[in-house]
């Protein structure tokens, strides 16, 4: 008989799993209705235009989205499985917010993209949030903020913020002074994570040179190191003072806030719409989130010029990275002792009344050995005391006549 | 594996053990399986594996086998198939090997980049080259041109995959592909902005009105192989026997010439062509646009039309001339394929083609509210469209397939056939699970019943399917060619009198 495999590359979640998962949501919701964001969905399909139109996902990104035509999609239009958080927001912005000239935005999806070995997740969770209308360096930095508040409130370990500057990158690439398409090519390529192509190319500037050199083998700790850079370029184009300087102001403020950073221009994968500084996250060793500036993407997308930053989390490996959690509310076990209808009756009603008193309650007929129950409550047409609450912690037992006994048993606890 | 799969042994032809190899052969691990192709590359491969001392017998322009024994290896085995459908079977392993354009193989990979399928070696022959062509009438000389003019591109091919990953490779903003069956050349300029397509040689684009934009890959022969069987049979002697040829670059086969391939291009295409050029200018100026079918359809259509008051003396004469002339100065006509026709009529490209009732139904599953309907049914070209299993398996109709298939036997049921969407619709309609379609190009027959286990096929008489060893189970319906249209049409106040006249004029010809 055929099996019913689970579809290569996607995952079930297990109650256990699903804690993990709640809390998670739970710690970054809180942190971000905090900041004032507001939470928005967006829908699972999307048109595949929505993402090839901004020529900002990379041909192999876009090679690997999941594309089909609907059932009207007779015209050849074909829809996708959101292979991307950002895009699709940037869309319900235009759509629907775009007069608000500030909009915090939040929201919890899975995106889908295809892995050719079915052993990594095709289908992965993000919890993001964007800033539209930030364009000053306060908005970066509130972004990267906010993004360390909840991975330290998630109680992470050796969390490690690394900074980097898609500006900065891109302005170093123009300075090749290549043709368009060559241009875009080795932006593809460093894109997906070939830096070597940006070493390899070669360039007539001694001092082009040195600034590859020490921006992608070097790692700053401060702004001093940004301080550093400026004072080695002189012939820069404007382009890539006004990166660098956005860049210094970033990392200054970050500097007097304490926040510990590592400048790794390196750390900036796959996403060609970030316009500015660009960050990644991690812990125990383990790429946990990532975000950055995107000040193009909704006017390439037809909208208005709008500033605009974000960042997501990865919630698949900050999940391997929690401990197993517990429910936290206390639970009980509703038991009838016999199968009657008027046992089945009292032990709904009172189901329902320990329910709306907030304790989380199963009813059971099954005689089965109960487990991991704070309480046990049995529940029979014996005379004069049909209830016999457990208390499973205390290992100790008491007869109670009604409702009213048993909350007040529940209480003395 | 049930009990199906051993039967190809009797397909098997006592084999000719040569001397010279009969002590290598002891070495040599049971059941190796090669497709072979058929169409454009069979006499070439035919030569190339006899010169190869691999003698297949029966693998000819002549033969029409599809199950052939090599004469040199006993324990090898060959199938004939549509080349487009070998690299899905050696990546799915129901063949160690496989001979097959590169074209075929990259469509494949360019979707599905699996590890599954290995390229081994280019095999020294092949023909032409898979293009990028655009109308010559577009006023564009490169394809920088065309990307800078416009946003939205409609590119047509039978290579959907490799057209999708050339659009995004573009970073072209907004692209709709069109897979067709044939006769891409003719979409553009009005029914398509570019046309991937396969050419022998670069003079029969022009020769086409078309304008090369750029050149995606040239189609040598290729043997490929599955991964698992070359990491786990030892393939040495069958391997050296069919690589070493191409080493030494001795095989006296013909690369891709253009001086051969123009010469080879009949006399009635050019003139046809000279025809297409003018047909081509006024095509936009038509009011109504109506297809009509190529292939083995085109005769009995012709010799339907005749009986009509329509004159379209270049179909009718059996020309090769995509863009036939008539008469009727307001009707502007394309000859493509019957399987393409519902799709170009809900795209509004035509507002009419004659087509079979097949792929209307084909169309209209997989699209539900498109705006094609059926207006005519015109009685000709009449075929079932059957469901067929091997004789061997034991099942004489739909309620013992089922019984079978849900008793366990097969994991999953393996349905062959060139109707996607109907046999999906039979198998879930019929409760018949679990089931796994395989899309064929047709001759869906030669599949059972080593590489699938049933079929959904036309038939005219049957007899084929017989000839095969098969039994047919159940009649799905009869399919008749037939008028349709596209509702917008028939509901606009400037094309419905027209419409009305050609639909008159049809059943006209029906009495």
């Amino acid at each position: 008989m055929l099996q019913n495999h689970k579809c290569k590359g996607m995952q079930d979640m297990l109650p256990d799993d699903m804690l993990r998962f709640r809390y998670i949501e739970d710690v970054f919701r809180d942190c971000c209705r905090d900041w004032s964001y507001k939470e928005i969905r967006t829908p699972t399909l999307d048109y595949l235009h929505l993402f090839t139109a901004t020529g900002t996902l990379t041909p192999g990104m876009l090679s690997k989205v999941y594309s089909f035509l609907d059932w009207d999609g007779w015209s050849g239009e074909r829809v996708v499985l959101r292979p991307d958080g950002t895009i699709p927001v940037a869309r319900l912005y235009i759509d629907n917010l775009r007069e608000q000239k500030l909009a915090r935005l939040f929201y919890v999806t899975n995106i889908f993209a295809f892995e050719e070995t079915g052993k990594e997740n095709r289908e992965r969770w993000q919890c993001g949030a964007e800033f539209f209308g930030g364009a000053q360096f306060v908005a970066d930095v509130e972004i990267i903020l906010l993004a360390k508040e909840v991975i330290n409130k998630l109680g992470l370990s050796r969390v490690k913020l690394q900074l980097s500057h898609a500006g900065l990158v891109k302005a170093l690439i123009k300075e090749f002074k290549l043709s368009s398409s060559e241009e875009t090519r080795l932006t593809d390529r460093v894109l997906e994570g070939d830096w070597q192509a940006l070493t390899a190319a070669k360039t007539s500037s001694p001092e082009l040179d040195r600034l590859i050199s020490s921006l992608l083998n070097l790692k700053g700790k401060s702004s001093s190191f940004l301080n550093n850079i400026r004072a080695l370029t002189t012939q820069s184009s404007p382009d890539f003072k006004s990166s660098l300087e956005d860049f210094i102001n970033i990392t200054t403020l970050l500097d007097s806030m304490g926040c510990n950073y590592e400048i790794d221009t390196k750390a900036m994968q796959g996403f060609e719409y970030y316009t500015g500084a660009c960050f990644q996250l991690s812990a125990g060793g383990k790429k946990v989130g990532g975000g950055g500036r995107y000040d193009n993407l909704v006017p390439l997308m037809n909208g208005e010029e709008t500033p605009a930053c974000g960042f997501a989390l990865y919630v698949d490996p900050i999940m391997g990275l929690l401990p197993s959690k517990k429910e936290d509310k206390a639970n009980i076990l509703v038991k009838g002792e016999e199968l009657s209808s008027e046992i089945a009756n009292n032990c709904f009603t009172l189901a329902g009344l320990l329910r709306n008193a907030g304790y989380h309650t199963e009813v059971d007929f099954t005689g089965r050995e109960e487990s991991d129950f704070r309480w046990v409550i049995l529940v029979s047409e014996k005379k004069p005391s049909p209830f016999v609450v457990i208390d499973c912690r205390q290992k100790r037992q008491r007869k109670a006549v009604d409702a009213v006994e048993i909350f007040l048993i529940l209480r003395q606890e | 594996m049930n009990n199906y799969y051993c039967k190809v042994d009797k397909f098997a032809a006592e084999p000719q053990i040569n001397d010279s190899y009969s002590t290598t052969k002891l070495h040599i691990q049971k059941n190796y399986k090669i497709a072979l192709p058929k169409g454009r590359f069979l006499s070439s491969t035919a030569r190339f594996l006899s010169e190869a001392g691999l003698g297949f017998d029966g693998y000819s322009d002549k033969t029409r086998q599809y199950r052939l024994q090599s004469t040199i290896i006993p324990d090898l085995s060959a199938k004939v198939f549509q080349e487009k459908d070998i690299p899905i079977q050696v990546a799915i392993g129901n063949y160690d090997l496989g001979i097959c354009g590169l074209d075929w193989i990259e469509e494949l990979l360019a979707k599905y980049p699996t590890g599954n399928l290995v390229k081994i070696s280019g095999l020294n022959y092949g023909e032409g080259n898979v293009h990028v062509v655009a109308s010559n009438r577009a006023g564009i000389s490169n394809i920088d041109e065309l990307l800078d003019r416009q946003n939205d591109f409609r590119i047509v091919s039978e290579y959907p995959n490799l057209a999708e990953a050339f659009a995004l490779n573009q970073r072209m903003k907004k692209f709709r592909v069109f897979p067709v069956w044939g006769a891409s050349e003719v979409y553009p300029p009005e029914n398509a902005d570019l046309s991937i397509l396969w050419e022998e040689c670069e003079s029969s684009i022009a020769a086409q009105y078309l304008i090369l934009l750029k050149t995606l890959l040239p189609v040598t022969a290729f043997l490929i192989a599955n991964r698992t069987s070359l990491e786990n049979k030892d393939m040495s002697l069958l391997l050296s026997l069919i690589t070493e040829p191409c080493q030494q670059s001795s095989v006296g086969i013909t690369g891709h010439d253009d001086s051969i391939a123009s010469t080879s291009r009949s006399p009635d295409r050019d003139n046809s062509n000279r025809t297409e050029r003018a047909a081509q200018s006024y095509w936009q100026e038509k009011e109504i646009k109506l297809a009509l079918p190529d292939g083995h359809q085109q005769a009995p259509t012709a010799q339907f039309l005749k009986q009509t008051n329509i004159a379209i003396p270049e179909y009718y004469d059996q020309l090769l001339n995509r863009r036939p002339s008539t008469d009727l100065d307001w009707l502007g006509i394309k000859v493509i394929r019957p399987q393409d026709m519902p799709l170009q009529v809900a795209n509004a490209n035509f507002d009419l083609a004659i087509t079979g009732e097949d792929w209307l139904r084909e169309h209209l599953y997989r699209f539900p509210s498109s705006p094609v309907q059926g207006l005519l049914t015109l009685g000709f070209g009449i075929v079932k469209i059957v469901v067929a299993v091997s004789q061997d398996m034991p099942v004489t109709n739909t309620e013992e397939l089922r019984y079978l298939v849900q008793s366990g036997k097969f994991a999953p049921l393996r349905v062959a056939s060139e109707y996607i969407n109907i046999s999906d619709k039979y198998l879930r309609d019929n409760h018949i699970d679990p089931y796994k379609l395989i899309p064929t190009w047709g001759a869906s027959e030669a599949f059972l019943p080593e590489d699938a286990d049933m079929l959904i096929d036309n038939t005219e008489t049957g007899k084929t399917l017989k000839q095969h060893g098969l039994r047919i189970i159940d009649v799905i319906f009869q399919s008749s060619a037939c008028l349709i249209g596209n509702k917008d049409s028939l509901s606009s106040p400037n094309k419905k009198g027209k419409i009305n006249f050609l639909i008159e004029s049809l059943q006209a010809g029906l009495s």
